[in-house]
């Protein structure tokens, strides 16, 4: 990447009309054709998630020597698989083999970066459209040159493997651009219809494989520099402790110690090794202020339905009367959840006279960009952030505002700074998924159908705070649109529903975890259902499929409902010490359905099968999709059965996998079958939709297997 | 000081200050072997999971002064893409992998695991492969483990014939 360095800014082509609207910017030096490119037309009609940063002149491809194509990624890859499917689409539209193609993260200095993030399960929904615009449009404008280095007609040519031919001649693509500074940019090609397709479809085997097999050093904390020193940053460990004042006189003298910097309001070892570092952070005292020690019990008395701001984010018909003797009520409540993603956060920086390199897991690129640039007071333009593979995002790599500390090390001691967090640290200094707090009010009518629906809830901050959106847009929308997810009631054949949120700051980070209000809103809602259901003496399937409509997108959640209690042989009555648990979500326009089926041993919940239904509409890869929704169905599990954080002392609490109880390869499933409907002609999200019924479908089948109903997360008998 | 020991079959020889250093430092800053991950330093999650004389080590926990004279392997020294171990090659054909990051560790602990149970049961595996995976990709590594063994008892009978 660092070759980018060299890009010529001379040659630009630009050029309007004709359908689209281009920039194109071409480096001419020895045998690389680098080519920059932006299309601002299409930067506008695409799905509100992509922002990519459309107006400069960056990278899109980049055809190599050895007739690679070297695509910069403006998302990144946290193991979600985009990265395949983008070769997939490419490898399409450009006629290459998938061996034929890199794709690696774009630096923010030269690739087109997502000025937001990645996340939202959106990579490569937003991208579906575009990327194979520009990989076909790339093809035609290499045919374009063939044909004049050829002096053939261009109608004559085709394209395979890489290769330019008219049945005589044949030309690499590498050797038809070499040498060429001014590219044709013909109208955006069509599209090749999907039944023609080699790669898009098709369940392709990953194409980070073997780098993650063979243990290639790809994620953010492998990255190097020479002459690269080591950091400790102290955090606090006290909810709400601010910096008062630090003793550092010992850890200047520790071996190895480069230097103890303190800068504003916290302190830093540098060392030359990152042992040396952190034994020299042990021995700094710092004294806090603690305004206040936080306990559980405050913080659970903060976050209930009835405190802080309310807005109903869904009304139809009218409310339950509260003297209603047929109202049935009962409560609900996740904890605070970490992110607990293996690598930890970190970031390698070099300061050098004002020009900044960060290499760090991010999802964020762009904004730790603009960040960095504001703290350090330089210009945008002399960041460059080079996101690597992240060893897990999940929604916590969404602020990676400690590049700016690292950047700072970095200046203070003149050297390259690679620092990291400790595992302490992560738990404590998480931006957790906030703990939630649900009032489910409900009403049978007389033909035994659920008459009224109430969902009340309580969360901490989600989307509010956060630095991807704009703080108005929760303002503006007077709700918070993260914890939103997954708290609507669905069954829209239900006469009288509403979802009303109640949003309360926690006085400890609360932010995106994949899902986010996804996981605990299906618990309470689909929990709550299968009460009803219950009481009516129904069918829990055939209630939901009774109070659902057949139209629109409610056809896509009536169809998902359908097939997985269908492929699940979803039965109400508990068999031989197993019962059958069901619970369906909808979630970003992508519907899920799941039937575990549960028994208890040695007095815990042992689950034994997932059938889950799915529709995220087109799928690129089949494979990769049907590994989210396993990953995402066991992750689930363990948020939902296993995972909590707690004040104790002013603190939160566990600091450590194990006590931070979690699933094991001892819990999971040995059997999950995944079941696609392609209810639409474009990707939808992926990542996170099949979370949402998981802690719903297994608490329902210990109500059936034990008559007992849990209404808290983590499920304990 | 000065520690001696084999590391994916070369000798090194390493120079340093504190011989209570995690072994896992040294790995990754001192040789420069990346594969080998830090996830929490406390012997809580098994990312750092190298061989030290063909046992499964959690290296962040392990002070280097103990690998004195000792063969220790890391996922670099497993196989390569020419030649994989079969804990690889039943990877590779599973799509086992994610983000990736806990992957080395899981499969050093299974290529130990292959070493004494060459046909481990699904208790087995429960109770001997204890690492975590954030991503939970634990579904296919199940099958990926039980593919390792086939492998493993496939190359073994070639062996065999050959022999
Ligand atoms: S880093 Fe060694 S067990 Fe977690
Ligand atoms: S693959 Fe991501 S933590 Fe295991």
């Amino acid at each position: 990447m660092s070759k980018a360095k060299k890009l010529s800014r001379r040659k630009f082509l630009v050029r309007g009309g004709l359908g689209t609207v281009g920039v194109l910017a071409l480096g001419t030096y020895v045998f690389r054709n680098p080519i920059r490119r932006s299309i601002l037309k299409m930067v506008e009609t695409l799905p509100p998630s992509y922002m990519g940063s459309g107006t400069e002149a960056n990278l899109w491809f980049e055809l190599t020597q050895e007739n690679k194509v070297i695509f910069h990624s403006p998302k990144v890859e946290m193991g979600q698989g985009s990265f395949t499917s983008f070769a997939q689409m490419i490898a399409d539209e450009m006629d290459v083999r998938l061996d034929q193609i890199e794709v690696v993260g774009a630096a923010t200095k030269t690739g087109i970066v997502d000025v937001l993030s990645t996340g939202g399960s959106l990579s490569v929904g937003s991208l579906w459209q575009p990327l194979r615009e520009l990989a076909a449009t790339m093809r035609e404008m290499l045919k374009i040159e063939a044909a004049k280095k050829l002096s053939v007609e261009v109608s004559s040519l085709t394209t395979n493997d890489g290769v330019i031919s008219n049945g005589l001649k044949t030309i690499t693509y590498a050797e038809v651009a070499y040498g060429i500074t001014e590219w044709n940019i013909p109208d955006t090609p069509e599209l090749k219809p999907l039944s023609s397709y080699k790669f898009i479809g098709k369940p392709v085997k990953r194409i980070d494989l073997a780098s993650k097999v063979f243990g290639d050093p790809i994620f953010g904390l492998d990255a190097e520099m020479p002459e690269m020193l080591h950091a400790a940053i102290i955090r606090p460990s006290k909810i709400g402790a601010t910096f008062n004042s630090a003793d550092t006189s010992k850890a200047a003298q520790m071996p190895g110690v480069v230097k103890v910097v303190q800068i504003d309001d916290w302190v830093a070892v540098v060392a030359e090794s990152y042992a040396q570092a952190l034994a020299a952070k042990r021995t700094i005292k710092v004294e806090w202020n603690i305004l206040k020690e936080w306990t559980e019990k405050e913080m659970r008395e903060m976050l209930r339905v009835g405190k802080g701001r309310l807005m109903i984010t869904q009304k139809e018909g009218d409310a339950i009367d509260e003297e209603d003797d047929e109202l049935v009520s009962m409560i609900f409540t996740s904890p605070i959840g970490a992110h607990a993603q293996i690598e930890p956060n970190g970031a390698l920086a070099d300061y050098n006279n004002g020009d900044i390199t960060v290499v760090l897991s991010t999802q964020v690129p762009g904004k730790t960009q603009e960040f960095v640039a504001d703290a350090l007071g330089v210009d945008k333009d002399k960041v460059n952030i080079i996101p690597a593979y992240l060893g897990g995002g999940f929604g916590r790599r969404l602020n990676t505002n400690h590049a700016i500390q690292t950047v700072q090390l970095s200046k203070a001691v003149g050297k390259p700074v690679k620092y990291i967090f400790t595992r302490k640290e992560e738990f404590q200094n998480d931006l957790f998924r906030p703990p939630t707090h649900h009032i489910m009010k409900g009403k049978l009518g007389s033909d035994g159908l659920i008459d009224s629906l109430e969902h009340h809830y309580a969360s901490g901050d989600v989307a509010i705070g956060a630095i991807i959106l704009p703080g108005l847009l929760n303002d503006v929308l007077g709700t918070d649109i993260g914890a939103m997810r997954g708290g609507n009631i669905m069954y829209d054949k239900i006469p009288n529903h509403r979802a009303e949120q109640w949003h309360t700051t926690l006085p400890f980070a609360t932010s995106w975890w994949r899902s986010l209000g996804l996981l605990a809103n299906t618990f309470a809602v689909e929990s709550f259902i299968d009460e009803l259901a219950l009481k009516a003496g129904k069918n829990p399937v055939e209630l939901r499929l009774a109070q659902i409509s057949k139209e629109g997108n409610q056809k896509r959640i009536y169809d998902v409902i359908q097939l997985a209690a269908e492929k699940g042989n979803y039965n109400d009555t508990p068999m031989n010490g197993r019962a059958m648990g069901f619970a369906a979500s909808t979630d970003s326009n992508s519907p899920a359905a799941h039937v575990v089926e549960v028994s208890i041993e040695n007095n815990q919940i042992k689950v034994h099968k997932v059938i889950c239904a799915f529709d995220c509409g087109f799928v690129v890869n089949p494979d990769q999709v049907r590994a989210q929704c396993e990953g995402a169905i066991i992750m689930g599990m363990s948020a939902s059965m296993f995972e909590k954080m707690t004040i104790e002392d002013g603190e939160l609490t566990p600091t450590i996998y194990g006590p931070y109880d979690m699933a094991l390869m001892k819990h999971a499933p040995k059997t999950i079958d995944v079941h696609f409907i392609q209810g639409a002609d474009i990707p939808l999200p992926v990542g996170e939709p099949p979370m949402g019924p998981i802690g719903a479908a297994v608490a329902n089948a210990v109500r059936r297997l034990t008559g007992k109903r849990l209404t808290d997360l983590p499920l304990k008998l | 000081m000065k520690i001696e020991f084999t590391i994916n079959g070369v000798l090194q020889s390493v120079e340093i200050e504190d011989s209570n250093t995690p072994l896992l430092w040294v790995v990754r800053d001192v040789l420069n072997l990346k594969g080998t991950k830090f996830g929490c330093g406390k012997a809580a999650c098994g990312a750092c999971t190298l061989h030290v004389d063909d046992e499964a080590v959690r290296s962040c926990s392990y002070a280097v002064k103990f690998a004195e004279g000792k063969q220790i392997t890391t996922i670099e020294g497993l196989g390569s893409p020419q030649d994989p171990h079969p804990v690889q090659q039943a990877w590779i054909e599973e799509v086992v992998p994610q983000c990736g990051y806990c992957q080395p560790g899981f499969m050093m602990a299974t290529a130990a695991l292959l070493n004494k149970k060459p046909n481990p049961s699904d208790e087995d595996i429960d109770n001997n492969i204890v690492n975590v995976c954030r991503c939970a990709t634990y579904y296919r590594m199940r099958k990926a483990i039980h593919r390792a063994a086939e492998l493993t008892q496939e190359t073994n009978l070639k062996t065999q014939e050959n022999v």
